[in-house]
């Protein structure tokens, strides 16, 4: 479709039409100073295309990409294989504008990817039911704040403090924004038992972490269960869905509602998003559950069909009453994540598991033996923290002249905690035994 | 044992001071089939004119409103399982929740039988 810019005759008869002399006046409500008077600093002239794409093309290469190797980076986002079967699958016209479907049943092919879709991520999480996904990780975290208000009539929730800070940041948000009370337990790498004294009478649900930001692997059945007997429910969170092929999931440890972020299966880091949320729960909070859900029928004739269903709880029905205002998804992201799944299947994820978790090892075991450098995460998948002799801001950029991205360093998600000598890093399937060679020399040179 | 009835298409039993709280069967038929009830608490204390159940059928979720104050002391847990009962009885076995009334002078104010058949024939 070709662009079609306004002309200045164009202007002239909508301004007349509406009775505005000049394009000026109609924005004369727009305060002076809210106006921009010229041309925006540093952003250059209009250009021809070739020279917009030089020009781009110029900046894209100052960019260091994942690709390139030595990279450590994990804390919510991480650096998988996605193959290319997933994106030939996901550039199918038929799914690529895939979208939420307004006139859902005539949408078979969509509704029934979602469908698997939700079949993966309840097998996942071992729980009963999942919804066709949402945003992402960290909103997915609020739904479940809210939904846990809902469902027990109470408004306090807490976090451990192992919980992403950014997904704590996003309940903290939308949950005080209905006056429900949050609380945020200090960082702590081995924090989520610290729910338990948290926790009272009023207490809507814990929020606990698994793997944690700081990659500690935790049994939350403790947590569950100090949870259950206050009638309080247990909201089980991760930001890496491969760690479930190898730990305990969400529904073995006692969790009404698992949520997480998808990213890591079919999802490219794509500079953070789009992403895409997992959330499941139990039966018996299905119709608390936020988002929607498809379904499967039988037609008039007997044949196997798809629906959208207990659209009930939803906002075109439900209005101001509905269970969220999410009745989006993040489609295409999750058939990215259905396709990859079903090409790892059972068998072929808990190796990917297992693949992230020896190099995570490996990564851990040289660092280790480095002079001064302390592995600080007691139990971990494929992600881990450790201390270093300097400050973690320093040593990451002198990594960073090395050729070596090194991870996230604590402080940087957590200010003020008395963590700035630590430094969250991550290895995974990508990971080779040359990058973590590369990672220990680097790190050798600078601490 | 009076019945009464709100505009909202609500019913109430008194019996001493325990209200049975059902919706009529002028709702149960605008509703269509009823796939589900969403019951109160046992115990929880409601105001008059406080959202007490939500009713859901194939068309649409309605909340059931409390027609007179009290606190609950039973829910109907056949609708849990076999919610169309509601359909099938809506002024006997589809009744929702009995509650302990607070102001048995709230009954009052509500519609009696003629009233209601009068509001119902007035909305079509």
């Amino acid at each position: 479709m070709r662009y079609l810019p306004l002309s200045p005759e164009d202007r002239m008869a909508m301004l007349k039409r509406i009775g505005a002399p000049s394009v000026d006046a109609f924005y004369e409500d727009v305060p002076e100073a809210a106006r921009l008077p010229g041309k925006i600093d540093g952003l250059p002239d209009h250009q021809g295309e070739l020279a917009v794409e030089r020009h781009l093309s110029n900046l894209a290469v100052k960019n260091r990409t994942a690709n390139e190797g030595k990279f450590f980076v994990g804390c919510g986002a991480y650096k998988h294989h996605v193959p290319a079967t997933v994106d030939h699958i996901i550039q199918r016209s038929e799914f690529l504008t895939t979208y939420t479907p307004y006139q859902p049943e005539i949408a078979q092919g969509t509704l029934q990817t979602l469908f698997e879709f939700q079949t993966q991520v309840a097998e996942l999480t071992a729980m009963d039911v999942a919804n066709a996904s949402m945003y992402d990780g960290s909103t997915a975290c609020a739904e479940a704040a809210l939904m846990a208000c809902r469902a027990t009539r109470r408004r306090r929730v807490v976090l451990s403090g192992g919980v992403h800070p950014h997904y704590a940041a996003a309940t903290k948000t939308l949950c005080e924004a209905q006056g429900i009370e949050v609380v945020i337990l200090p960082p702590a790498l081995d924090g989520e038992g610290e729910l338990i004294g948290a926790l009272t009478d009023d207490t809507a649900c814990l929020i606990g972490q698994s793997p944690n930001v700081f990659g500690t692997v935790s049994d939350l059945s403790d947590v569950s269960a100090a949870a259950h007997e206050k009638g309080a429910l247990m909201v089980s969170v991760f930001t890496e869905a491969v760690a479930l092929g190898l730990v305990p999931p969400p529904g073995e440890m006692g969790a009404d509602i698992a949520v997480g972020e998808g990213q890591s299966i079919g999802n490219p880091l794509n500079f953070g998003g789009p992403y895409v949320g997992l959330f499941a729960c139990t039966q018996k909070l299905t119709r608390q559950m936020p988002g929607r859900l498809a379904g499967e029928t039988v037609d008039a004739d007997g044949k196997r069909g798809f629906v959208l269903t207990l659209s009930t709880r939803e906002q075109h029905i439900r209005r101001d009453k509905a269970t969220s205002n999410i009745c989006t998804n993040s489609g295409l992201c999750a058939l990215a994540f259905t396709a990859h799944m079903t090409l790892l299947g059972g068998v072929g994820f808990k190796q990917l598991a297992q693949l992230n978790h020896e190099a995570a090892c490996a990564l851990a075991d040289a660092l280790e033996a480095i002079d001064g450098v302390e592995i600080l995460t007691p139990r971990f998948f494929n992600e881990f923290a450790f201390r270093t002799p300097v400050n973690a801001e320093a040593v990451l950029a002198m990594l960073d002249e090395r050729g070596v991205i090194g991870g996230v360093r604590a402080s940087r998600l957590m200010r003020g905690a008395g963590l700035d000598d630590v430094i969250i890093c991550a290895a995974t399937e990508c990971t080779t035994d040359g990058d973590i060679a590369a990672y220990a020399d680097a790190l050798r040179e600078v601490v | 044992m009076t019945t009464k009835y709100t505009k909202d298409h609500e019913w109430v039993s008194l019996d001493g001071d325990i209200a049975t709280v059902g919706i009529t069967k002028f709702a149960a038929e605008a509703l269509g089939d009823v796939v589900f009830v969403e019951l109160p608490e046992m115990g929880a204390t409601y105001l008059k004119g406080s959202e007490v159940a939500v009713v859901e059928s194939v068309k649409a979720a309605s909340d059931v409103y409390a027609p007179i104050g009290g606190t609950i002391t039973e829910v109907n847990d056949t609708l849990t399982e076999a919610p169309e009962t509601v359909n099938e009885a809506p002024e006997a076995g589809g009744w929702f929740c009995k509650m302990r009334v607070t102001n048995a002078s709230e009954m009052d104010a509500l519609m009696d039988k003629a009233a209601y058949d009068a509001h119902c024939a007035a909305e079509g």
